[in-house]
């Protein structure tokens, strides 16, 4: 027996606890994996996305337009830009538990001292990092064919960064309690993408009876949308900061919502 | 007391403390008592194994060390952490290798285990370590393979590296050989006692008594949630293994005998004798018998059978 030996670099006690750098490697791993995958994780939306403008600005630019002096193509940009951001922030975090959680390999990471804060931060700057990257991949594209103005440039970033961040906790949410692919699938499905498309990506919710427009103030997605296009053409259907005001406090009850499961180990730790 | 208190404490960290200290541990799961009162200490630098049969909670109690499950009751510490209030530590000290072949797809082996040393704070200083798990598994040439493109033996393999990427100085081993070929396991327990002689803890489970015994200083037999032996290797085969007969015969096994017989096919039998001194009776049972003994070997019991007569005779009897 070997006691009191001293193993050459082994760990030894308390000496990287508190050290971020296991959260950023994870980070770096969550990046790395959706990059591999990028035709499918980035080329993918943005087609996606770009053909959607293509089809409803030749139908609609004509007969519709929301905003006075600008063109339904140019409503409809950061609309589809905040659209594909929220899904595929979603999709990073969500696609990423489940599949690790399936295939078993999320033992790796729930082996590691890493604590459940830099757990949360690192997939959660993944999807935020993927959600901005799509979101600015349609922008660069969209400017070549339509000319979009940026009259506060300030509430575009906070929308983009606080909306990806809200759909990258939610995909964590997500992602924790689905235990099978097609649980996942249900809740994108029946969630997510009617969430999206109710949300004013196509239209201004003045344009919808009075019932709907209640209706779509109780979704978050349409205070995201909103403040993320006054950004844009600064003219909205609220007012930015009651939709700062709503997407922060979503935020906040969702992010607490992840901690708490990831605290206590939710159908992560038995 | 006095005196032993101070003089332990004089003596140092690495002694005082066990690698592995777990005290009255339960696991429940519903209805079901997974782990019914454990207690169990492990000491650093050991090489212990952990037997018994399918669902006896080897298992279980590994995860509770590794932290993936949580204790119903009782502690469970990792060189002095505890795996619960003090988990950062606790799973800084250890490297688990999982029995399931799981893997991730998006990599390939050298940059998972950088990616795994990583997740435990270690950055480019470590990379030569890694290196070295990988050139010492026989990984080299798959270095740069992705998961998905690995054998079951290489990934199984990978699986191992992983589990030491960090260096830690306890490693778990669950199930390591599982479904694994010679030249895998040669390798494999070659790095692994290398490791122990360097002052690594090694805790193994496995189906394999042989490798249990040539390898572990100590075992612990599990049945049924409960800890049924716990002593040195060499302590169990002597109280409690015995020795084994083996003699060929022209004819049957006189009836007498028959409460001895471990196993007998072809004229063959082998007796189990928990005393030397039943050689003697043996034979003259034959001789009553008027038998002939065409052969007759008599050899030290093995590690399986202190397990068949601990765990494996009455495994349905709860």
């Amino acid at each position: 027996m070997n006691l009191n030996k001293q193993i050459d670099g082994a760990f030894t006690g308390r000496m990287d606890i508190g050290s971020w750098r296991g959260a950023y490697t994870l980070f770096k791993k969550e990046i790395l994996r959706f990059w591999r995958v990028a035709f499918q994780t980035i080329a993918s939306p943005v087609l996606t996305a770009l053909l959607y403008l293509l089809i409803f600005s030749h139908v609609l630019e004509s007969h519709v337009q929301v905003y006075k002096g600008v063109p339904y193509t140019a409503f409809l940009i950061p609309g589809l830009i905040m659209m594909s951001l929220l899904q595929n922030a979603f999709a990073n975090s969500s696609s990423s538990l489940v599949q690790s959680k399936v295939m078993g390999s999320i033992i790796f990471i729930l082996l590691t001292p890493l604590t459940y804060l830099q757990f949360f931060c690192a997939f959660l700057a993944a999807a935020i990092v993927r959600g901005l990257m799509v979101g600015l991949a349609i922008y660069l594209m969209a400017i070549w064919f339509v000319d979009l103005p940026i009259v506060y440039p300030l509430w575009i970033v906070v929308f983009a960064l606080l909306g990806s961040a809200l759909l990258g906790t939610f995909g964590i949410i997500a992602g924790i309690w689905a235990d099978k692919f097609d649980q996942m699938a249900a809740f994108q499905n029946f969630v997510i993408m009617p969430l999206t498309f109710l949300s004013g990506v196509f239209y201004s919710i003045h344009s919808l009876p009075p019932v709907w427009q209640t209706i779509s103030k109780f979704n978050p997605f349409f205070y995201m949308i909103d403040g993320f296009r006054y950004g844009f053409f600064g003219k909205g259907d609220i007012s930015p900061w009651i939709s700062l005001s709503v997407v922060a406090a979503f935020l906040y009850g969702l992010a607490w919502l992840a901690l708490k499961m990831l605290k206590s180990g939710y159908k992560l730790r038995g | 007391m006095g005196f032993r208190f101070y003089n332990t404490k004089l003596v140092g960290h690495a002694v005082t403390i066990p690698a592995i200290h777990i005290e009255q541990v339960h696991k429940r799961f519903g209805s079901l008592e997974a782990l019914n009162g454990i207690n169990l200490t492990i000491n650093q630098g050991e090489f212990f194994g952990l037997l018994g049969p399918n669902g006896a909670g080897k298992s279980t109690l590994i995860n509770i060390m590794a932290g993936l499950l949580k204790p119903t009751q009782g502690k469970v510490s990792v060189m002095g952490h505890d795996v619960v209030h003090d988990y950062q530590a606790a799973r800084l000290n250890l490297g688990v290798v999982p029995q399931e072949l799981v893997f991730d797809p998006f990599f390939n082996v050298r940059e998972m285990l950088r990616f795994q040393a990583g997740y435990f704070g270690r950055g480019k200083e470590n990379d030569a370590w890694v290196d070295e798990v990988i050139e010492s598994l026989g990984l080299t040439d798959k270095a740069h393979t992705n998961m998905r493109k690995l054998s079951g033996g290489m990934k199984r393999r990978a699986l191992i590296a992983q589990a030491l990427a960090h260096k830690p100085p306890v490693i778990v081993l669950d199930e390591p050989t599982a479904g694994v070929d010679v030249e895998l396991r040669q390798i494999m327990w070659g790095f692994i006692k290398k490791l122990n002689a360097e002052g690594h803890t090694i805790i193994l489970t496995t189906h394999y008594l042989e490798e249990a015994e040539t390898l572990c200083e100590r075992v612990a037999m599990m049945k049924q949630g409960e800890i049924v032996a716990l002593d040195t290797t060499a302590n169990l085969l002597n109280k409690l293994a015995g020795k084994n007969l083996r003699l060929k015969l022209n004819a049957a096994l006189p009836t007498s005998l028959l409460p001895l017989l471990k196993n007998g096919e072809n004229g063959i039998y082998t007796l189990a004798l928990s005393e030397l001194n039943q050689v003697e009776f043996v034979m003259s049972e034959l001789r009553k018998a008027k038998l002939n003994v065409e052969d007759m070997q008599l050899f030290e019991a093995d590690l399986e059978d202190v397990f068949m007569s601990l765990v494996g005779g009455n495994m349905d009897s709860k």
